[in-house]
């Protein structure tokens, strides 16, 4: 098996999550790509897991918990990207600078 | 610290009469009250913070704490008394407060403590009975007066030095009492320092009685070292036993110390500081003529009386015509005073004259009898002397007359006391000189007895004068005289009964049962006296005693009885030559001021002024100086310039950076998300270079 294919897939997936990070306006989105960060970064663990096969599992243990912090993340933060949108009326990260000096 | 010494709880005293030995003694240890009686000795301390601390707050100035401890020790002491009246008390306990180690070539140990024996115990009593009268007094005398809180703080010292002093079991301990005694002493005759004549009568107190310690301090110097201890215990024994190495210095450092108790108790030629001490209050004088200052030299001479009676004979061929002289020549000035108080002042240095002789000619019952028995009416004539002066506001005697109808219980006790003092059978003044006149007659100085009987006669003459000048006669001050409130009078009326029946106390040949008399009670010492008591009166010499003090009121009355020719005896009394020299005080006085004070104050004071005032100002001055100048240097150079500067560009650079810095928070999510992910690849760059 040749873990360097899913290396490149989680890089890109990886890259793609960076980008959409820095650049998507809707918050909605950054989340969403903060998402695809992590599901590159999961699929490293699976694919290290893989070749390593160690007793414990690690790397898909570690899977699991990216997994349960990714869900507790999103919906804290899909609770606060509703509150903002209801007290705004926006959803526009350029606009959220209220914490500048 | 907690180290005591031997307790010598029971020891056999032998009470000899006519020189045989009559009865063996057990002494009692005391039990609790003397073994705790150190309670005595502070009380008065704690009085003294206290009344400092919160006196101004209370309602009598403090007066209550120097009052109540006084009556505290009154109460105790007053047990102590009774219970060695039945069983004679003897108890000593000192504790180790500095171990000095070699001293001279011998160990040293500092110690402190307490004695309770007859001739303390005696004393405690006769030192809380007056103070506590005498306080009382003070609270209605110095109402409304200035300073009234540190009067009676400084009442307290006194009284708690004078009871440190008796208490001593060594020589170290009593002259810090001694001290102590001194300095209250100078803070209670300088009371009005506000005129100079009052702080210079303090000064001189205080510088006269320096001069005596010095006798004192070499005197205890020299006994310490021959014996290693200062303990008066060892002292006795050591005199008992006839220590040959004692015996070598008994007689120079017994007169060392007589010289001390000269000071303190003002013998001829030491006298001059008394009179003046009656710029204090009359309380003061009062507490200083009857119990806490004058008796310390008495006192002293009975504590070493076996030194003197065994060891220091030769001693005596001194001690006896300075105290007779004393006691003559100080009578003859009270005659020409116009002052009252200063009157009772020679009558007080006289009557000293009577104890030191007694003390010195091997009387130690006459003499302490003797200081018993004229603490309480030399205690009763100056109250009362101080009332008549609360009431008239002079002290002069030219400004009095008649004040028996205005102050009739001033008066009546006033009376009693100068006819105890006098020495009128029976009053207690009486039994005590009594006693000296034999006790001197028996140890053959006959010449001095006789002189002594003179005495006397001056000592009735002048009494009787200060009674017919105050209190009959007409008035002839200003406004209307009256009597002292309740207050004054009842410490009078108190003191009143022992000024009448103490000398009953000590007739002799009578004992009053299982309590005995004050021969036993005093006779309660670690080593028997071995002193001379009669075994029955002398009537010649009572008679002689009395017919010279009887021919000393007739004179005197007849002289000063009536007002009118009163007035005139008093500008006409001027026997040529005498006169001039009674008036004058001996000229001693002068003598001091011109030979000693003024050279003193004119030649070495001036040198050491210009001393201090050029060379020692000059060094500070220009030490000052240079100082203030080297402060301003690095105040203007280094601290304004140097460290100032730092601390300035320290805090503006970090405010200009701080300024510069703020540009970053932008507040927007995907800067800091962008930052972020540089971070994390210049990380993960640098991981990849350098590993």
């Amino acid at each position: 098996m040749i873990v360097s294919q899913f290396l490149v897939l989680a890089s890109l997936l990886f890259s793609l999550g960076v980008y959409g990070l820095l650049v998507r306006r809707n918050a909605v989105t950054v989340l969403l790509a903060v998402e695809l960060m992590l599901a590159g970064v999961n699929l490293n663990f699976i694919a290290f897991e893989s070749v390593i096969r160690d007793s414990l599992a690690s790397g898909q243990v570690f899977t699991i918990f990216v997994l349960t912090i990714a869900a507790a993340e999103v919906g804290i933060g899909l609770g606060i990207v509703l509150l903002i949108f209801r007290n705004r009326a926006t959803g526009n990260v350029d606009e959220l600078d209220l914490m500048k000096w | 610290m907690v180290n005591t010494i031997a307790l010598a709880q029971t020891v056999l005293a032998v009470v000899e009469e006519d020189g045989a030995v009559v009865e063996a003694v057990e002494l009692a240890s005391g039990g609790f009250f003397a073994q705790w009686a150190g309670i005595m000795l502070l009380s008065p301390f704690v009085a003294f913070i206290a009344i400092i601390l919160v006196g101004k707050r209370m309602k009598y100035n403090g007066a209550e704490l120097a009052v109540g401890a006084m009556a505290l020790n009154l109460v105790w002491s007053s047990v102590l008394f009774v219970s060695n009246m039945i069983d004679g008390i003897f108890y000593e306990v000192g504790f180790v407060v500095a171990d000095v180690g070699q001293f001279m070539g011998r160990p040293l140990v500092f110690e402190l403590g307490f004695v309770v024996d007859g001739l303390s115990i005696m004393m405690y009593w006769v030192v809380a009975f007056v103070s506590t009268m005498v306080f009382i007094y003070a609270v209605s005398y110095m109402q409304g007066d200035v300073r009234v809180p540190w009067f009676f703080a400084s009442l307290s010292l006194f009284a708690g030095a004078m009871l440190v002093l008796v208490g001593a079991p060594n020589l170290i301990q009593l002259i810090i009492g001694w001290e102590g005694v001194g300095l209250a002493s100078y803070l209670l005759i300088g009371h009005y320092w506000e005129q100079k004549e009052n702080s210079s009568a303090a000064i001189k107190a205080f510088l006269v009685n320096k001069v005596a310690d010095v006798g004192l301090i070499i005197g205890a110097i020299m006994i310490g070292r021959t014996l290693g201890d200062f303990r008066f215990s060892s002292i006795a024994k050591a005199a008992i036993a006839q220590d040959e190495a004692l015996a070598g210095i008994a007689v120079a450092a017994g007169l060392l110390l007589f010289f001390g108790a000269m000071g303190k108790s003002a013998q001829f030629p030491l006298h001059v500081w008394l009179p003046d001490a009656m710029a204090g209050p009359t309380p003061v004088s009062a507490l200083m003529h009857a119990a806490t200052m004058v008796t310390a030299g008495i006192y002293l001479m009975g504590r070493l009386f076996p030194l003197y009676q065994n060891l220091a004979q030769d001693a005596r061929e001194w001690m006896v015509p300075i105290a007779a002289i004393t006691l003559f020549a100080m009578g003859l000035l009270a005659l020409v005073t116009d002052d009252i108080k200063k009157v009772l002042a020679y009558s007080t240095v006289s009557q000293l004259g009577y104890m030191m002789v007694a003390i010195a000619v091997g009387g130690y019952t006459a003499a302490l009898f003797h200081l018993f028995t004229h603490a309480f009416f030399k205690a009763l004539l100056f109250l009362g002397a101080g009332s008549v002066i609360h009431s008239v506001h002079s002290n002069n005697m030219s400004d009095m007359g008649g004040l028996r109808k205005y102050m009739p219980t001033t008066y009546r006790t006033f009376v009693i006391g100068a006819l105890s003092l006098a020495g009128i059978i029976p009053l207690a003044g009486f039994w005590s000189k009594d006693e000296i006149l034999g006790v001197m007659g028996v140890e053959g100085y006959t010449s001095f007895m006789w002189l002594a009987i003179a005495g006397a006669f001056i000592t009735a003459l002048y009494m009787t004068r200060t009674v017919a000048l105050t209190f009959h006669g007409t008035y002839k001050g200003e406004g209307v005289p009256h009597e002292s409130p309740r207050l004054m009078t009842i410490p009078l009326v108190v003191l009143a009964v022992p000024a009448t029946i103490a000398g009953l106390f000590n007739i002799p040949g009578v004992s009053w049962g299982s309590i005995g008399n004050f021969t036993s009670w005093i006779g309660a010492r670690i080593v028997p006296m071995g002193d001379y008591h009669p075994s029955s009166i002398n009537w010649g010499l009572a008679t002689a005693g009395v017919a010279a003090a009887a021919l000393g009121i007739a004179l005197g009355w007849s002289l000063f009885g009536r007002d009118a020719r009163t007035q005139q005896l008093r500008d006409t009394f001027e026997i040529p030559f005498l006169y001039p020299l009674l008036r004058n005080k001996y000229y001693i006085d002068d003598l001091y001021m011109r030979g000693l004070v003024n050279p003193i104050k004119g030649t070495v004071a001036k040198g050491i002024d210009f001393v201090n005032g050029s060379v020692i100002d000059g060094i500070v001055n220009g030490a000052a100086f240079l100082m203030g100048a080297f402060g301003r240097f690095v105040y203007q150079g280094f601290d304004q310039r140097g460290i100032d500067l730092a601390i300035n560009a320290t805090a503006g650079g970090t405010s200009r950076l701080g300024g510069a810095l703020r540009f970053l928070q932008t507040g927007k999510v995907q800067h800091y998300a962008g930052a972020f992910v540089v971070g994390a690849v210049v990380l993960v760059v640098g991981f990849v270079i350098f590993t």
